[in-house]
């Protein structure tokens, strides 16, 4: 068991969801609402998988103060989001951008789907309908009989 | 001494499980029922072999042997003795070792049950089993051993990790393990029917109660989990699409995806190499989940932190049991005959559509989490991949499946009508409706996801309810015969409509919590008032000092009242683990029908006047319990379905056949 570092992780989640601290809050009440929005999408880029909205780190806390000081301002979330790529890359984004090299991401699971509805409509033509053959008695008969 | 014998049991259940494989395929090939038997008894000897090294584990564990290893990293003499039992299992040797029992379980379970099951797919099954067994063992024994000595033993343990103190999280890796490697029996039978050239209903019978026990307890496992994070971690939250949670919900959608094809193999004999596929698959992810909470590849907020050697070992054994079981499927799969033919529109339609999207899911989730390595390795672009992704991807493709879920067990087999089946669901279709509109109407904030949330729960409630009507033929025959066709339905039909009303409640919760969270935090001093939302306002009466078995803490004591009137008491605790110099916080949840009041104590500070107060967190969760309530309630259905008499293990088939029209089951 490597202690120590599981140490630092459990620090790192006592005290969650920390963007709600009242020492650090916007007194405009939709301008605060606007940026704990924001805070899910950006990550705490020193900790493991959690937001700025939930992380206790230092870095954390600065990055809201960052944020909130611009959403103060009357920036947009696209100016905001393209200001912290650049100083920290598109890691620090929790949604992944749509680009041709995130494409695999974003479309592989609709693919599938697609695919896999193409494939059945293409043998649903191709195989003939089925026929009443047997009944539905008959059928269970011979899955009887079939059983060894 | 003891842990010595558990080593020697360890290195015995290795061995017996190489006379497992040896002496099932042996007798398999020769034709020979006394070497299958002896394999059977190998199976059976190195459960109770394993049985026994974990009974050393907890004997060390129970007297704090911390000569042990691992007894002197996870266990604390002061830790209360219930603690000292789940710390066996509260690390990554003894995880494994729990993982070993379990799998060595079922092993002997499928030797000592089922005359019913024939012999040659019972060797095939049995030697399978054991070399999953030898692979599984022999990377606890050289790699993984929990019962190791040390040369000078200390005198205290370094006490298990507080957050694992908690009667949900002791007994959630049991479950967890039973259902993880519950898949290893469905993955040995489809071994077994891919070498034996037969994937027939005969066979999907056998498949279902296994994927079923396994789903169940998975189910139970992957909930207590998450009510565990709910309410240890202080977050307020119940899913954050860890990759840790992640591992444990992808076989959870290939179970899922399976038992609802193997009906259909069972039934119609249909769509067999893809149930033979999706059973291999479910193990696949199982492993994969082993591997990934233990190799340290993917940060994750509750990972097993370990050096990577044993990572890339674990990978080595996925690599040799998927690659073989797949390479198998390649070379034998083409040869199985076809299945029963159907229409576009028929109930095989429904199911292979259901497939389809928790396909497309899976792969959602699997992508989604493996997706910063594969940028990594690919581009060389750091990436992340968060919530935000998933609740989009995975939440469009399940939404699609559960819009269609209703409509599939109203359907009729091989040939359906879809505009009667529409018809019939018109009343639940309403429901839904007026209920989604309700929501968007008076539910604060966020309206039209909670709209929609709520509408596709109503739909799923409704929709299965409508299919039990049906059945019973209500509204067209008297109440008491309607009664009596609702007790003489199989209890796979009760099953079915217990797990997909579970699914409509747990949708009901996330779509009402999900958006009619409320979150406040203010530093208090004692005699500060809070509204919390959701009409509550708590009061700091006292502040105090608790000494715990193991721990110290400070518990702030807030009188939670509606309206004037007092409703409850919250005791939460921020708690001081001296042994390991942790703190952790004991949340109180004011239990108000299906939501809480969740609130947490924080750090000391200074007021706003100077005085001193305390960080308190509040979180209004309305309807939060029926997310965990939902899935309880799959896993119910999931029992009641094992309990049919179909399914029943070991039941004679020769009984099934003699009661001819009995056997000619209701079109379900």
């Amino acid at each position: 068991m490597r202690l120590g570092r599981l140490l630092t992780i459990v620090a790192a989640l006592v005290c969650l969801a920390a963007a709600e601290d009242p020492a650090e809050q916007l007194p405009n009440r939709a301008q605060e609402a606007h940026a704990r929005a924001l805070f899910k999408e950006i990550r705490c880029v020193v900790c493991q998988n959690e937001s700025i909205d939930d992380s206790d780190a230092e870095v954390a806390g600065n990055l809201r103060q960052a944020v909130r000081a611009q959403v103060a301002e009357g920036q947009s979330d696209q100016q905001i989001k393209a200001f912290l790529v650049q100083r920290y890359g598109e890691f620090i984004l929790m949604r992944p951008t749509f680009s041709p090299a995130n494409a695999l991401l974003w479309l592989s699971p609709f693919v599938i789907v697609l695919a896999g509805a193409g494939l059945l409509v293409f043998r649903a033509r191709r195989a003939p309908a089925p026929e009443a053959s047997l009944t539905d008695a008959e059928e269970a008969k011979l899955r009887e009989l079939k059983d060894f | 001494m003891t842990a010595e014998l558990g080593s020697f049991a360890l290195i015995l259940a290795f061995a017996l499980s190489i006379a497992q494989v040896a002496l099932s395929a042996g007798g398999r090939l020769r034709g020979s029922a006394a070497l299958t038997g002896a394999g059977e008894g190998a199976a059976v000897g190195a459960f109770v072999s394993i049985a026994a090294a974990f009974a050393a584990l907890m004997y060390a564990f129970v007297t704090s042997d911390f000569s042990v290893a691992n007894v002197a990293a996870n266990s604390h003499t002061a830790q209360p003795l219930f603690y000292k039992i789940t710390g066996a299992w509260g690390s990554h040797e003894g995880s494994m070792l729990l993982w070993c029992l379990a799998l060595t379980g079922y092993g002997a379970v499928v030797a000592l049950t089922g005359p019913g099951l024939p012999w040659r797919l019972k060797a095939t099954t049995v030697a399978s089993q054991g070399c999953l067994g030898v692979l599984f063992i022999g990377y606890t024994v050289f790699a993984s051993n929990p019962l190791l000595r040390v040369a000078n033993p200390l005198v205290e343990g370094a006490s298990l990790n507080p957050l694992l103190q908690d009667p949900f999280f002791a007994i959630h890796p049991p479950f967890l393990y039973s259902g993880y490697v519950g898949m290893s029996v469905v993955f040995s039978l489809g071994v077994g029917a891919l070498i034996e050239g037969r994937v027939d209903a005969a066979w999907a019978r056998w498949v279902r109660p296994w994927s079923l026990v396994a789903w169940s307890l998975l189910t139970i496992g992957i909930t207590l989990g998450s009510f565990w994070s709910y309410y240890v971690l202080g977050w307020g939250g119940w899913w954050a699409w860890d990759p840790v949670e992640n591992a444990s919900f992808m076989p959870w959608l290939v179970a899922t995806a399976l038992l609802h094809s193997a009906t259909v193999t069972e039934k119609r004999g249909a769509m067999a190499a893809w149930t033979v596929f999706l059973a291999l698959l479910a193990f696949t992810f199982s492993m994969l989940g082993a591997f990934l909470v233990r190799s340290g590849i993917l940060t994750s907020v509750h990972a097993f932190a370990l050096e990577p050697k044993r990572g890339i070992l674990l990978l080595d054994i996925l690599g040799i049991a998927a690659g073989s079981g797949f390479a198998l499927f390649a070379w034998r799969a083409p040869s199985l005959p076809p299945g029963g033919l159907f229409a576009p529109i028929s109930r095989e339609s429904a199911l292979l559509l259901n497939n389809l999207f928790l396909s497309a899911a899976t792969v959602a989730v699997l992508f989604g989490t493996l997706y910063p390595l594969i940028a990594q390795a690919a581009f060389g672009a750091a990436v992340s991949v968060g919530p935000p992704y998933f609740n989009l991807v995975f939440g469009s493709l399940m939404g699609a499946v559960l819009l269609i879920l209703p409509i599939g067990p109203l359907m009729a087999w091989k040939r359906g009508e879809l505009k009667g089946v529409l018809q019939r669901l018109w009343w639940a279709a309403l429901a839904a409706v007026v209920a989604g509109a309700l929501v968007f109407a008076f539910h604060e904030p966020r309206k039209a996801f909670a709209g929609a949330g709520v509408a596709l729960g109503v739909w799923l409630i409704g929709g299965t309810l409508t299919e039990l009507a049906e059945r019973a033929r209500l509204g067209r025959t008297s109440l008491s015969e309607a009664g009596r066709r609702l007790r003489a339905l199989p209890r796979g039909a009760w099953g079915m409509t217990f797990a997909h009303i579970g699914l409509g409640v747990f949708l009901l919760g996330a779509a009402i919590d999900g958006t009619g969270k409320v979150e406040t935090a203010k530093v208090m001093a004692v005699g500060d008032q809070v509204d919390a939302g959701g009409g509550y306002h708590l009061s700091l009466d006292q502040v105090g000092q608790v000494d715990g078995p193991n721990y110290l803490a400070n518990r702030g004591t807030l009188s939670v009242t509606k309206a004037g009137n007092p409703i409850c008491t919250a005791a939460p605790e921020r708690r001081f683990y001296p042994a390991s110099g942790q703190t952790t916080s004991k949340v109180a949840l004011c239990l108000r029908g299906v939501s809480d009041v969740y609130v947490v104590f924080g750090e000391q500070r200074t007021g706003a006047n100077g005085q001193p107060g305390w960080l308190v967190r509040i979180f209004w969760n309305p309807w939060a319990r029926m997310i965990f309530l939902g899935p309880l309630l799959m896993a119910l259905g999931g029992g009641i379905s094992l309990s049919d008499r179909r399914l029943r293990i070991g039941l004679p088939r020769r009984a099934a056949g003699t009661r001819g029209a009995a056997s000619l089951e209701p079109a379900e």
